[in-house]
């Protein structure tokens, strides 16, 4: 098992096998995408209070887990860096920030289109909105600290570092921001918490949940795909393998 | 143990010397609470509900200010260096830091606060939750920041990052604290923010540190 | 099929902007993210093969 990890976390052996996943892996995620999405916006029933704006759940809600459990796969990223020293973990970090902070600035603003039909205005201050800003804004923290020390040597591991700490900030961040907002709620009913959602509904939503994990980590593997090609371009392997291109 | 003393007495010394880095941040904080009512009216009824919120902001923003400081000066004459190449802990030696850096700057703000309230017409209550909240607070920002401040202490210009990296952390004690000073000006009980404040302290005590001495590590192991 | 016509499926009951206009953004958000990794490899390849001729032409 450690074998394996260790083997995985060379970049040549990574790169090898990951250039004969990423076609199938994207060409599955984007089929899913489409498939999921016509079954959202044909088939499913428009919802008996929201009517059809109930189709921007299925982009909006995977957007939203994907912003979340992103930040965790860069953190667990980060320890195994800090942890191990495996170079292909920080390649991993400093890959993985520019995407999530694109699917969490998704989740921000599918929110924002969904709530204008909903709530009636395009920004409310509701829990779920308010803790995926403070997400944005941690994504953005890393971004930034990746930026600001770009070609110092310990970037790799302060980036590393930031991730852990806001890791660890996440659950609190959220759990206060939940109950700040049942503090100051307004009157208005919840997006997402209905009492029992039917199969037809559920069901595509699982497909796009599905579909959006595939992309992003078929996007991953190339965003780490390119960056190993930059930090192992002296390497004879890098060579050969561009000698064919 | 002594170590801690030894540094917390050096930048004691060394900022009463100079005083004009410690006493930027307050004044900077009694022109931005005076701002406000220039801003939005002086209506005390006003003024008085969204006190809590501009006070804590204020707050923040001033620690914030003054946090780029706090391992800078270290990093720059090599002593940073030399504390992490010692056998003395690189743990005790952050402690030391947010110590000072909380006597220097969380400290002359909560004797600030009832200036604070007075400004903005906080009625007593207020006034002494608000006090109590940024005297439980303030040791958990300096020690938040302090990770911010070892993250980007090799950075020419930190002091904006700083702000950047350390903002959404702060968000829990925000909320936690403002709804204190609410509660209290409501005349309900506090005693339930106040351990969940303390809870958080000690928490960030613990850990808060283990981060700061690993970005320190970095930021001297070039 | 829940929609009678292609106009009653643009149209959405009145929501039809919102619906299109978060899944518009949706597709090129996605889009973008596929995007941009694919341009940023044909840059590196480029740039290093042009690297690897200039090496060979100072060698001969």
């Amino acid at each position: 098992m450690l074998n394996w990890f260790h083997r995985l976390g060379s970049p040549k052996t990574f790169f090898e096998i990951s250039g004969r996943w990423q076609v199938p892996l994207l060409s599955l995620a984007v089929l899913m995408l489409a498939g999921g999405a016509a079954w959202a916006l044909l088939f499913v029933p428009p919802d008996y209070q929201q009517g059809n704006s109930v189709r921007i759940m299925y982009i909006h809600v995977p957007a939203a887990i994907l912003a979340q459990s992103g930040y965790v796969m860069m953190a667990g990223a980060a320890a195994v860096f800090l942890i191990w020293r495996i170079k292909l973990a920080d390649v991993a970090v400093k890959c993985v920030a520019p995407l999530g902070a694109s699917i969490t600035f998704l989740a921000l603003v599918t929110g924002a289109i969904w709530g204008k039909p909903t709530w009636g205005t395009w920004w409310v201050w509701d829990a779920r909105l308010t803790s995926t800003l403070v997400l944005f804004f941690l994504y953005i923290g890393v971004i930034a600290l990746r930026s600001a020390m770009d070609r110092q040597a310990g970037v790799g591991r302060a980036c590393a570092i930031l991730a852990l700490v806001g890791v660890v900030n996440l659950p609190v961040i959220k759990y206060s921001v939940d109950w700040w907002y049942s503090l100051h709620q307004p009157a208005s009913f919840s997006l997402t918490e209905k009492p029992s959602m039917p199969i037809e509904m559920w069901l595509p939503l699982l497909v796009m949940v599905i579909a959006y994990y595939l992309f992003f980590f078929s996007v991953w593997m190339m965003r780490i795909r390119n960056e190993i090609l930059v930090r192992e371009k002296n390497t004879d392997w890098v060579k050969q393998w561009l000698a064919v291109r | 143990m002594n170590l801690f003393i030894a540094s917390v007495r050096r930048d004691l010394l060394v900022h009463f010397r100079h005083p004009s880095e410690v006493l930027n941040p307050l004044v900077f904080f009694v022109v931005v609470i005076s701002l406000f009512p220039l801003g939005i009216g002086p209506e005390p009824g006003q003024l008085k509900a969204i006190a809590p919120g501009i006070v804590w902001v204020a707050a923040l923003l001033a620690t914030l200010m003054s946090m780029d400081s706090m391992f800078r000066s270290d990093f720059e004459d090599g002593s940073l260096e030399q504390i992490v190449l010692s056998e003395q802990s690189t743990f005790i030696f952050v402690l030391a830091k947010v110590v000072s850096h909380w006597l220097l700057s969380g400290l002359p703000l909560v004797l600030l606060m009832p200036l604070a309230a007075l400004l903005l017409f906080l009625d007593e209550a207020g006034v002494w939750a608000l006090t109590l909240s940024l005297l439980l607070v303030s040791p958990t920002l300096s020690l938040l920041g302090g990770i911010g401040a070892a993250l980007t202490v090799g950075l020419p210009r930190g002091g904006l990052l700083v702000t950047i990296l350390v903002m959404p952390l702060y968000v829990p004690v925000l909320v936690l604290a403002t709804a204190m000073v609410q509660a209290a000006e409501a005349g309900s009980d506090t005693i339930g923010y106040v351990y969940w404040l303390l809870a958080i302290l000690f928490g960030s005590m613990c850990l808060a540190p283990i981060a700061t001495a690993a970005a320190i590590n970095v930021a001297t192991d070039q | 099929m829940k929609f009678e016509s292609l106009t009653a499926f643009f149209y959405m009951d009145g929501h039809g902007i919102y619906i299109w206009a978060a899944y518009g953004l949706t597709l090129v958000i996605l889009a973008a993210n596929v995007w941009f990794p694919l341009i940023a490899r044909r840059n590196i390849i480029r740039a290093e093969k042009s690297a690897v001729l200039k090496a060979m032409n100072r060698k001969l």
